[in-house]
């Protein structure tokens, strides 16, 4: 193998590449093709149309395997690490617990509950922030109920400012009167629609872009910001997700509080020289400022629900606020992210660790028990006349074709305590009634089941390549003097060591990831890393863990096959002859 | 000249035709069930006389509910929805409607009234546990015992603490390996009141002191996965006493005639319906609303009763379940809903385990971990 970077070798016939290399190699000025050109260049671009037509060749099944292998893989991988939903659901409540010292001993203050209200009224209507909820509440239990009960109630928080608004000025009332005054006269403040544009789009995940027949007015936007921003979310949601005309529809109550806000806020005074559309309405509802409920944002979601008074929960949305997080990681190894930095897990908590080591250790003592029942049979298949070799064959096939829980129901049957087995071997007197032995719902039962249904695997590899090994290598050991064991251990087993190479790996690889067997007959000490991400993945909807478990296991596997490489080589691994 | 003007008016009203019947509803459904002798039960009571009414109609099963969570979330990750109407369990239902995929309905709107004209919300009542979720059946998780052991010397458990007692009833258990229903069930035999189970296990302690509870016929206990294994252990003889969907063992002592009773102490409710998914396009969801109306109506689900011993979600339905379709016996007595049975009785609580349910069932993994 090593003369294939030795181009300057007579063992190999000669290339296009060669040629190349000699023209190049060529002191005395450039070498001329038929056509003119120096005979380098020409022979490199015949070779690089050669290599882009081989390219091309295989360019379905490379793209093919890129699309619906690597890129799937990849993307889930990246599960692990994705953390966006807090910071796209709520996006001001992110950018204001930033300030938040969360090492005092107090809730955050009250612009945080503020952004929150806004972040929870937007996500409550998107139905984003259950998601949220039951995301978080991986991490501190009770979140999911806390932000499922909330989304309900912003409502009750907003109802107060819309009375007095409406009682100031019917015309608040009515969502056509909003829409002339948000529209305003003069400039259009784009950037405002453009950055609410953004925060739709990741909130629902859908597009945001296109004329929505609304753009808040420049002044408007400056006298009241809040009111402008909240109505333009609004106008947003109402063109692109409901798919209905702005000015049709009555605003949400946030508007309301958002206007409230800002006449609270000076708005009152700044509106006095508007004289745009909707003035008349704005100045009464300014007169009328001191009639506006002064609410304490952080009181009324403690009313709401206790577990906002609870600094854990902030703590943790402060955590796991980055779009990304090591927390997936941190938990897939018994640590947790904590607001005080990476904790170990309780001890009733803790798991992955050691099924990690029982999912390695289990799957070597399968690959070894494979080897140890598998050679043999293989070496029959690969020494015995060609008709009772088929038959044989057959029967190491039959099972390989049956339906895999069909052949852990019947090790079921076999092996459970009043199964065959047990019942043979009391009625031989073998055990006594009382003692049946546990040979099924343990660490037992997976290693049998499991040798069982991944043996095919170990004997064709290790058949295919006994196959080539001529009899007349054994029958020269042994004219030399040799005895049977050394005949076989000296000769037969190292021309034999490829093919347990390759079924080991094949084996063992195989063990690692499964996870239907042992959820069946594993019972509580059987059971692998794989039933944990399956149970992630379709149970618990964590992916992000499932995520970070896979990723985990995939690198143990490319860890050890490098191992692996070092120590056998992976040129010793043959498939076949 | 005639003749070509003639075909293009036909190809025009073929095509105004076909648009007109694409925009009413689309003649294909998929539904997502259970498999099994459940999915049968609903193709028998509503799904075949339904496309006998509407014989256009072709209906097609994936029985993929036990992973539906998951297969929604990726579906609408892709974009593209292939189911049409999904059957889940009532914290499936719950979970799909907070992750917003499945759409959230208007019961009185869509689904028929009761024959007295009780309006869809107030006869199911208290069963529409979420907004999306649309109750089919009551089921309860129960447990079923061998009437043939020997070592019990004549004694029949009679309550649920007799699971917990490996003095007068030996031999082995099946419980679900999940911590859902085995905690209650070990706090209620622990000596804590029903109505005070969920506050004792929001306690430290509480939980603790379930997991002590268990601890104690943790080494007699096989962990079961699918709903199936309990059956066949009880079969077999492998165990004494376990725990499973009524529905199930109802089939093993009344179909198969196998050796084994019901136990209806403590059993828990829970709930069996169907959810649409979230973003179905105009003339599926037409299609889909159609079907749901009949199905889910008062005859329909009573019918339901005869082919499984579930309970019909209607209170509507309860006086008209009649006999089992094939065996001719009475349903009603077999029924998780009958007041002979419903004695004792616990109904999951959604919304506690939606948010203890991650935690608790680390802790219970690493305790049945620990050997």
């Amino acid at each position: 193998m090593a003369d294939v970077t030795d181009a300057t070798t007579a063992r190999r016939a000669p290339t296009p590449d060669d040629a190349a290399r000699l023209a190049d190699s060529d002191q005395s000025g450039p070498m001329l093709a038929a056509d003119g050109r120096p005979l380098k260049q020409s022979l490199q671009r015949a070779l690089r149309r050669e290599k882009l037509r081989a390219l091309m060749l295989i360019a379905p099944l490379l793209l093919f395997v890129l699309v619906t292998f690597i890129a799937p893989i990849a993307d889930m991988l990246f599960r692990s690490v994705e953390n966006q939903i807090v910071g796209n659901t709520l996006p001001r409540t992110v950018e204001a617990l930033a300030d938040w010292n969360d090492d005092a001993e107090e809730l955050p203050p009250e612009p945080v509950f503020r952004a929150l209200f806004f972040d929870l009224f937007l996500a409550a209507e998107a139905k984003a922030h259950t998601r949220l909820g039951s995301r978080l509440n991986y991490e501190t239990t009770g979140i999911s109920s806390l932000f499922r009960s909330s989304g309900r109630r912003m409502d009750d928080v907003a109802e107060p400012f819309q009375d007095v608004l409406e009682q100031a000025d019917p015309q608040f009332g009515d969502g056509a009167f909003w829409y002339r005054l948000m529209t305003g006269e003069g400039d259009a403040d784009t950037s405002l629609l453009n950055d609410q544009r953004e925060r739709l789009a990741a909130l629902t995940r859908e597009g945001m872009g296109g004329d929505i027949g609304f753009a808040p007015s420049a002044e408007i936007a400056a006298l009241l910001p809040r009111a402008a921003r909240e109505y333009s979310a609004f106008a947003l949601f109402t063109a692109r997700i409901d798919n209905d005309v702005v000015a049709e529809e009555d605003p949400w109550e946030s508007v309301y509080v958002a206007l409230a806000l800002d006449l609270q806020d000076g708005g009152a005074e700044r509106v006095q020289s508007y004289a745009g559309p909707g003035a008349d309405a704005l100045q009464a509802a300014a007169a009328n400022a001191d009639q506006l409920p002064v609410v304490d944002f952080r009181e009324a979601f403690i009313e709401v629900d206790d577990g906002w008074g609870d600094r854990t929960n902030w703590e943790t949305m402060k955590t796991y606020s980055p779009p990304f997080t090591s927390g997936y990681f941190l938990n897939s190894v018994d640590l947790q992210l904590t607001a005080d930095g990476v904790e170990a897990r309780e001890e009733n908590q803790r798991i992955y660790v050691m099924l990690f080591q029982r999912t390695m250790f289990m799957s070597l003592v399968i690959t070894f028990s494979c080897i140890l029942l598998g050679y043999p049979v293989a070496w029959l298949l690969a020494n015995l006349p060609m008709r009772t070799a088929n038959l044989l064959m057959i029967l190491v096939l039959l099972p390989f074709w049956t339906s895999l829980l069909v052949r852990t129901s019947a090790w079921k049957v076999l092996l459970q305590q009043q199964g065959v087995i047990n019942d043979t071997l009391v009625w031989l007197g073998i055990v006594s009634d009382g003692g049946r032995l546990a040979l099924i719902n343990n660490q037992l039962g997976t290693i049998i089941a499991m040798t069982h249904i991944l043996l095919p695997f170990m004997i064709l590899p290790l058949y295919s390549v006994m196959k080539t090994i001529p009899p007349t290598y054994l029958r020269a050991a042994k004219s030399l003097g040799a005895t049977n064991w050394t005949a076989f251990w000296r000769v037969y087993f190292p021309n034999s060591v490829p093919g347990i190479g390759a079924g080991s790996i094949l084996v063992f690889i195989l063990s690692i990831g499964y996870y239907i067997t042992p959820e069946l007959v594993g019972g509580t000490t059987g059971v692998f890393i794989s039933n944990r991400i399956a149970y992630h993945i379709s149970s618990s909807l964590n992916w992000g863990l499932a995520a970070a478990l896979g990723t985990i296991l995939l690198a143990a596997v490319l860890a050890l096959y490098w191992v692996y490489d070092r120590m056998v080589g992976i040129d010793n691994v043959k498939l076949g002859g | 000249m005639k003749l070509s003007n003639m075909l293009l008016a036909s190809i025009a009203l073929a095509f105004a035709a076909g648009a007109g019947g694409a925009q009413d509803m689309t003649d294909d459904m998929t539904l997502v069930s259970w498999g099994g002798a459940y999915q049968a039960s609903q193709q028998k009571a509503y799904v075949e006389p339904y496309l006998a009414d509407n014989p256009e109609v072709s209906a097609v099963w994936d029985e993929s509910s036990p992973e539906a969570v998951a297969k929604l979330r990726a579906m609408n990750e892709a974009g593209n929805i292939t189911w049409d109407l999904v059957d889940v369990v009532a914290s499936d239902a719950i979970r799909l409607c907070d992750e917003g995929l499945a759409m959230e309905v208007d019961h009185d709107e869509i689904l028929a009234p009761a024959p007295d004209g009780t309006p869809a919300s107030e006869d199911f009542g208290d069963l529409i546990v979420s907004d999306c979720f649309i109750p089919q059946i009551v089921y309860s998780t129960t447990f079923g015992y061998r009437s043939d052991v020997e070592e019990w010397g004549g004694n029949e458990p009679q309550d649920v603490c007799a699971v917990f007692d490996l003095d007068t009833f030996p031999g082995q258990r099946a419980l679900e390996k999940r911590p859902i229903n085995n905690l209650e069930w070990a706090l209620l035999c622990d000596g804590v009141a029903k109505e005070d189970l969920y506050d004792v296990l929001e306690t430290e302690e509480g939980q603790q002191r379930a997991f002590a509870k268990l601890d104690t016929i943790k080494d007699q206990t096989i962990w079961w996965s699918a709903a199936a294994e309990p059956i066949q252990a009880l079969a077999d003889g492998e165990v004494v006493i376990a725990s499973t969907y009524n529905g199930r063992l109802f089939s093993a002592i009344a179909e198969q005639d196998q050796p084994i009773k019901m136990l209806w102490d403590a059993q828990v409710f829970d709930l069996d319906g169907w959810i649409i998914p979230e973003g179905l396009p105009e003339d599926r969801l037409a299609r889909v609303k159609d079907f749901l109306n009949f199905a889910t109506d008062t005859q329909r689900l009573a019918d339901q009763a005869a082919y499984i011993s579930y309970g019909p979600a209607r209170a509507s339905s309860a006086p008209m379940v009649g006999k089992h379709a094939d065996l001719g016996i009475e349903m009603a007595p077999h029924m998780p809903t009958n007041p002979e049975n419903a004695k004792n009785t616990i109904l999951y609580n959604y919304e506690w385990w939606a948010d203890y349910r991650d935690d608790l069932d680390a802790k219970f993994q690493s305790w049945l971990a620990q050997g």
